[in-house]
Formats: structure tokens, C-alpha cells, sequence
């Protein structure tokens, strides 16, 4: 019998497969198509200290094999997401969620982070320093070494559950930025939020997006995913959540084989809102295809040898 | 909300570039005039969401015109192909909050969904009317099958080539009725709600992600705090709009 579990920081899941943030909402609108519990967790909407609109519309644009999103981080903020959002989760999920936490200083990650560490649900912290569509916040904390480490010892203050760490791709090296974050204690590393993007409109001639620039993400970004996870998994110790166009149980073997422990699945839910569990069901004749008996035995198989 | 497989019964065109699909399939997830499709396109990443023009059971129709990618592949559907489809989307026209005269106002490709709306609102007895506005008489669609439901029908034509010359709001003060039922382009909507203060519902159009409220795609402030255009509309009450005045 297939072994699909697998381990992030002590945390044993069912099975690798998450919905990523901002794909998911707080996880029970998709419990009208299918029963939660077959994920092997949540990585629940981005989450800020104050609520926020986001940005204006349009906020999404048809890309090739893909979307940009500029949604801006829109969310009820952390007190109504612990006092709304995370009951109404806890009726349909029954297992420990992931909290995605985005700031604007590093006070603020930290303050969101100690609200939402004291919620029994939350099994996990996932901290954004890569959002692409925030001013002076989000991304600028993930773009730059000293500001990602600043962030992950001023979270890890606050909780003693595993912090993971959203890194984005829009930089020159990933692999410094996640070895400043192990130093300053992550206990691992999340990748990749959205590749920085643009398109414009032949009608009007103008931007697609109300915010000009969105961010990238679907099918058309898993080649950067699988790279990037491969130049982290060899530059640090702590375990990677890979991410990046997942869309099929093979594209989850890949990412493990390149580093990730767990898989997170974005933009494939928004088309497929069935894809999470499509891509569980599908995972043990994927492994039998592959003859591999035990997921978690996978991670990093590729650079052996 | 379900994914189904529909199949092309018919693709009928209406005027240039307005074309009417009758598609075959399970209509049982679709429960009120005003909700969606979210249509799945070869080649396309997005689904693209259409609303119901009708339904039966066993059977709907859409109406689009061509306005992009995914419209102009719709367009050339034949009979026998399939589509796959999200159906049961959105929140749809509050049939109980129409009063007893509703007035139906359409406006160019926001027409369709009034016509289901208009024969469930006769069901239960109701009395609508119906106002369509469009840019030329070439353009007009839907006129005849509206009077076969035998509601009384005023179109209107910005260049006045069909019916009223002017806009929708042109033709109000000639009108009596009790609220309003309206889809179509937000100029429209702000011309309507400055030339009447009866009550009504709009359906809003947007740009959308996932079509079920899961990206936040599609969100606007409302007069009851940020809503989901695609979940919580696409049909709204006309107090919950913020830009009416």
C-alpha cells in the first residue's frame, strides 16, 4: 500500500498536497465540491493586522497557460479571520490549517503572527515576504536578505509553532535569501509566490490591471517552481513547501524529486475547483507508475546520484 | 454549483457578432435568472463566465457578443461540441423582491438574462415590462421573442435608427412600474439609478478569476463591505451600490 504521508517540522500530513494561499479563500467555499479532509492541509488567505480591500479592478488577466493576479491582498483582517473565518473553517476542515501572514513593517508580521499562533486550528505559520502587489510592504521584506531575516526572528519570537517562510522569485538569488532566513531561525522555506508580470490591452492601450503589474502564476511558471526549489533544497537544511503551477499528481513528484517536502496547488483550483482532490486521487497511481512505494522518501531524489 | 458537460444544440446568430447558444446538459445546478456559466475554452486558461439567457430542464441558452478571445471561439462552437461548464454560479435575481410591475431594462449585451428573468417573474403572476437599449436598430435582438411572451417591449437607439431615439433613461417617464430588474453597462446603471429612486436590482459584470469566490478576483466595496462580484452578486440591491448618486 502506497505511503502518502509526509513530515514538515514535526507535523505528519496525510498526504503532501495544499491548497495555496490566495487560491483557497479560508477553505470552506470549496467544501461545496468536495470533503476537506482529503487535503493534507490548508494554506489559508493571505492574512494582514488591519483589513484590507485590495486593489482596484480588473485584478485578474488571461495569460498563456497561466493568470495575473493584482488582488492586493484582500482580507477581513487578523481579528476578523480568527473570530469569522477560522470558525467557519473549523465546521468543514478537521485537520491543522496553515496561516498566511503578509505586514507592512516588521512589527506588524510579528503582531499577526502571535494573534494567529494562539488560534489551536492554525497547525503552521507561512510567512509572505513575497507578495507582488502591495506598496512599501510584502515583497520589498522578501527581495533582500537582512529585511527576510529581520522579519522571521521577529515572528519566531512570538510562536513556537514551525514558521515557514513565502519567498518570491523576483530576485537574483533565492538561495541567499532563503539562507539568511534558516540563520535567523525559519524552520522552513515556502516557494514560489508569483513571478512579477504585465500585459496590456490593444483596445484601450493601456495596462490590463488597475495596478498595472500583477503577479504571474499556473502551468506557465512550474519550470522556474522546479528550479528554484532545487537551488533552495541544496542551499539549506530546513524543509521547502514547493509551489508554482501544480496541476497533475506527476507535477507534485517532480517538485519533491527537485526538493519540496509538501506541494502547494495555486492557480489550479481556480479553474478546476476540484483539483486539489483530483490530484490526490490521483497520487497513488502516479507513485505505482513511478514504482515509488513511500512519498516522503522522494524529497531531493534528484540530486542524488 | 456543479461542473457540467454541455453539448451544442444550436448556435443561432442574432445580429453581427450577438449569437444565441442552445446547449443540452444537466440545468439542475441553475436556480435563478441572473446567475452564470463559467465556460471552459480550449486554449484558454481562464473560464469565462456567460450568463444564462434561459433554461430548461435538459437544456439552456446563452447569448454573447463578441468582445475577446473567449467570445469569438464561443462564436464558432458548432452543433456537437462540448463544453464543459461551471453552472449554478452567483447569486441571480431575488424573484420574491420584484414588485407587482417590475420593469426589465437591458442594455446592448446585458439583454439576455432579463428574458429568463421575465418569464419566471410572468409564472409567478407578475406583470413585467421590458426596455432595451441599444447603439442601432442592427443591433437590436431579443425585441420579438420578448413580445412572445406578450409583455409590452420598448427598444431604444442611440442613433434612433429603432424605437425611441436616445438612451434607456429616455424613455423612463413614459413608463409606469413598481422597481427595476437591470443588466448592462455601467453608464447605463448610473444614468438609470440618476433618473429613478424606485427600487431595483443590477447585475454587475467583471473580470473574473475563479467564478465562485474563492480569489477575490472580482471584488468591489459595497454599502455592506467588500463583495465578491462573482459569490455574493453578480445581481445587487441598488442601496448596496456606493456609486449611484
Amino acid at each position: 500500500m502506497a505511503d502518502l504521508t509526509v513530515q514538515l517540522s514535526g507535523l505528519t500530513l496525510s498526504n503532501p498536497v495544499i491548497p495555496a494561499s490566495g487560491t483557497f479563500g479560508f477553505g470552506y467555499e470549496f467544501a461545496e465540491w468536495y470533503d476537506l479532509d482529503c487535503l493534507g492541509s490548508i494554506a489559508l488567505k493571505g492574512t494582514t493586522k488591519e483589513p484590507r480591500l485590495g486593489n482596484p479592478l480588473p485584478r485578474i488577466a488571461e495569460c498563456p497557460e497561466g493568470l495575473l493576479n493584482a488582488v492586493g491582498l484582500q482580507n477581513p483582517g487578523a481579528d476578523r479571520v480568527i473570530a469569522e473565518e477560522l470558525p467557519k473553517l473549523a465546521r468543514v476542515f478537521h485537520k491543522p490549517a496553515i496561516a498566511n501572514i503578509s505586514g507592512f513593517s516588521v512589527e506588524e508580521y510579528a503582531e499577526t503572527a502571535a494573534k494567529l499562533d494562539a488560534q489551536p486550528q492554525i497547525g503552521l505559520l507561512e510567512i509572505n515576504v513575497s507578495c507582488p502587489n502591495v506598496c512599501h510592504g510584502g515583497m520589498s521584506f522578501g527581495t533582500q536578505p537582512e529585511a527576510a531575516a529581520a522579519v522571521t526572528r521577529a515572528v519566531k519570537a512570538v510562536t513556537k509553532k514551525p514558521v515557514y517562510l513565502k519567498l518570491s522569485p523576483n530576485v537574483t538569488s533565492i538561495a541567499d535569501i532563503a539562507r539568511a532566513c534558516e540563520d535567523a531561525g525559519a524552520d522552513g522555506i515556502s516557494l514560489i509566490n508569483t513571478l512579477l508580470g504585465m500585459r496590456i490591452d490593444l483596445k484601450t492601450k493601456r495596462p490590463l490591471l488597475a495596478n498595472r503589474t500583477g503577479g504571474l502564476s499556473g502551468p506557465a511558471v512550474f519550470p522556474v517552481a522546479v528550479r528554484m526549489v532545487w537551488e533552495v533544497y541544496e542551499a539549506v537544511k530546513i524543509p521547502v513547501i514547493g509551489m508554482g503551477g501544480v496541476r497533475s499528481a506527476r507535477d507534485v513528484l517532480e517538485l519533491m524529486l527537485a526538493g519540496a517536502s509538501a506541494v502547494e496547488v495555486g492557480a489550479a483550483n481556480l479553474v478546476d475547483p476540484l483539483a486539489c482532490r483530483r490530484i490526490v486521487d490521483e497520487l497513488p497511481a502516479a507513485m505505482a507508475e513511478y514504482h515509488i512505494d513511500s512519498l516522503k522518501t522522494i524529497t531531493g531524489g534528484a540530486h542524488h546520484g | 454549483m456543479r461542473e457540467i458537460l454541455y453539448t451544442v444544440a444550436r448556435n443561432r446568430p442574432l445580429t453581427r457578432g450577438v449569437f444565441e447558444l442552445t446547449l443540452e446538459g444537466d440545468t439542475s445546478p441553475i436556480t435563478a435568472p441572473g446567475q452564470f456559466l463559467e465556460l471552459k475554452l480550449p486554449g484558454l486558461y481562464l473560464r469565462r463566465p456567460i450568463s444564462v439567457c434561459d433554461w430548461r430542464e435538459g437544456s439552456a441558452t446563452v447569448v454573447c457578443r463578441v468582445v475577446g478571445a473567449g467570445t469569438a471561439l464561443l462564436q464558432k462552437l458548432l452543433p456537437g461540441d462540448t463544453l464543459p461548464a461551471l453552472a449554478g454560479l452567483g447569486s441571480g435575481y431575488e424573484l420574491t423582491a420584484c414588485g407587482d410591475r417590475p420593469l426589465l431594462v437591458g442594455g446592448g449585451a446585458g439583454v439576455p438574462p432579463l428574458y429568463g428573468l421575465c418569464r419566471r417573474l410572468l409564472l409567478l403572476g407578475k406583470r413585467p415590462a421590458v426596455l432595451l437599449g441599444f447603439n442601432t436598430g442592427a443591433e437590436c435582438f431579443y425585441e420579438d421573442e420578448f413580445r412572445a411572451l406578450g409583455v409590452p417591449v420598448t427598444v431604444t437607439t442611440a442613433d434612433g435608427s429603432r424605437g425611441v431615439r436616445g438612451f434607456v433613461t429616455d424613455a423612463l417617464a413614459g413608463l409606469d412600474f413598481t422597481d427595476f430588474c437591470a443588466c448592462g453597462p455601467e453608464p447605463m446603471f448610473r444614468a438609470l439609478l440618476r433618473a429613478t429612486d424606485k427600487p431595483g436590482q443590477l447585475s454587475l459584470e467583471a473580470r473574473m478569476g475563479c467564478g465562485f469566490g474563492a480569489c477575490m478576483g472580482c471584488t468591489i466595496e459595497t454599502a455592506g463591505g467588500p463583495r465578491r462580484i462573482c459569490k455574493d452578486g453578480p445581481v445587487f440591491k441598488r442601496e448596496a451600490l456606493l456609486w449611484q448618486i
